[in-house]
């Protein structure tokens, strides 16, 4: 059971902390992740106007050369997982758009290719009591607000990822690994995305709004699943703490990085000196590290 | 804010390239309010994403187009998400970025320029990416 692997721009440079962890514990899991060939960036946003097809090309040749490889195609970052789950569904339902781009990139279209985000590998290949069976390190005690965003459960009838308003998957993963998921009203709310660039002072007040409700609610980290999330919430701490002053900070750790230490990977693995809000007090005093 | 509502103006060229661009029908808006209430950055923008749709429905081109609203949505299709009629808000957003952005001169809504080499440093290329595919001509 192994899957090819798209790891987007972002997983290969800034947020290696999400990548690498991930590929270590596939390997503990019993299943390979093998990078897709000749892969590019996918565009990074669905295009939402109907005639811009030029958008739909990256993400189409992606997908085409997973369908010529073989195989389904997984991912980790949540725009890249965005992205080729809407274009590979638009691919499915809509048969002339289907041909204009496939004509065009030049490349054969194949049904039946998934797109599986890795989480739902751990939900729906491996399962979540197999998984439970497997951790090595139980992070008992361990209180963490599960983090959605937007990117992995909208649209819903495309996205099919989980409940588009209570969706569940985080919170199971962390039952499995030991961890005590927290539940707060702000945990599929928007960071601010790309607003960082565009707006940024919005976007500060959007991580400003979910970390505070995730403080409030008694976590004592976030976990996300999206460089982007991942960096307005933690990266952006600094800015926040600036314009709110009682703003209390918290660690915000990937998915994986947590599953990491439920594995126990060496800790160089689990690049914890990205993150910037560093987590390591707060697992060491859980004596986690 | 004063509004001038005519019938000439209803519907018009700027409407129609909004649901052309979108594939939305913006007759199927009963203005319940969900869209706005549902955003997260409804704080920051000047009209409620309703107030866009109706306005632009009214033919209220430069309304619209002087509003912020359109450049302050994330596109986090929680708006589209709750929408009681099943119109797909993120993409009428869109549509009025487009109408704008696909005008002869340019007019970008980000400016390259002022990115310092700090921010480039610190910030994923995803968040650049889709902000330059979002706000540039």
């Amino acid at each position: 059971m192994d899957y090819l692997y798209f790891p987007g721009c972002t997983l290969y440079t800034k947020a290696k902390n999400l990548d690498v962890a991930a590929r270590e514990c596939a390997k503990l899991m019993g299943f390979e992740l093998r990078e897709l060939p000749n892969w590019t960036c996918c565009g990074a946003t669905f295009p939402l106007t109907t005639d811009n097809i030029m958008a739909l090309l990256p993400p189409s040749r992606i997908l085409g050369t997973a369908m010529k490889e073989g195989g389904d195609l997984t991912t980790l970052c949540s725009v890249c997982f965005n992205v080729l789950r809407r274009t590979s569904h638009l691919l499915k339902s809509d048969p002339e758009k289907r041909e204009k781009i496939f004509d065009f990139i030049e490349m054969e279209y194949r049904d039946g290719l998934r797109v599986p985000h890795y989480l739902e590998i751990l939900r729906d290949e491996i399962g979540f009591e197999s998984l439970k069976e497997k951790v090595k390190r139980d992070l008992k005690g361990l209180k963490v607000a599960p983090y959605y965003g937007c990117l992995l459960l909208r649209p819903s009838e495309e996205m099919e990822f989980d409940d588009k308003e209570s969706p569940t998957i985080i919170e199971s993963f962390l039952d499995s690994i030991g961890c005590e998921p927290v539940d707060f009203p702000y945990k599929i709310e928007c960071c601010g995305s790309f607003q960082s660039v565009g707006a940024p002072d919005v976007a500060i007040d959007c991580g400003h709004a979910i970390l505070r409700s995730a403080v409030k609610n008694g976590a004592e980290a976030v976990v996300s699943t999206c460089p982007l999330c991942q960096f307005n919430l933690d990266t952006k701490q600094k800015d926040i703490k600036e314009k709110y002053s009682d703003f209390k900070t918290l660690p915000v750790l990937y998915f994986s990085q947590l599953m990491g230490i439920s594995f126990d990977l060496p800790t160089d693995t689990l690049g914890f000196e990205r993150n910037d809000m560093d987590p390591r007090p707060l697992l060491e005093g859980k004596g986690l590290l | 804010m004063k509004i001038e509502i005519s019938g000439k103006r209803v519907h018009n060229e700027f409407a129609r390239s909004v649901e052309s661009i979108s594939e939305q029908n913006l007759f199927g808006c009963y203005q319940c309010g969900n869209c706005t209430a549902g955003c997260p950055v409804s704080f920051a923008m000047d009209l409620g994403p309703h107030q866009v749709i109706r306005f632009t429905l009214l033919g209220l081109e430069p309304e619209v187009l002087d509003s912020n609203t359109p450049w302050i949505c994330a596109s986090c299709l929680q708006c589209t998400s709750r929408c009681p009629k099943g119109l797909d808000i993120a993409r009428i957003m869109e549509a009025v970025r487009t109408v704008v952005l696909r005008k002869k001169e340019r007019l970008d809504h980000i400016n390259v320029e002022d990115l310092t080499d700090e921010i480039i440093d610190r910030t994923p290329q995803i968040a650049f990416i889709s902000g330059f595919r979002k706000f540039l001509s």
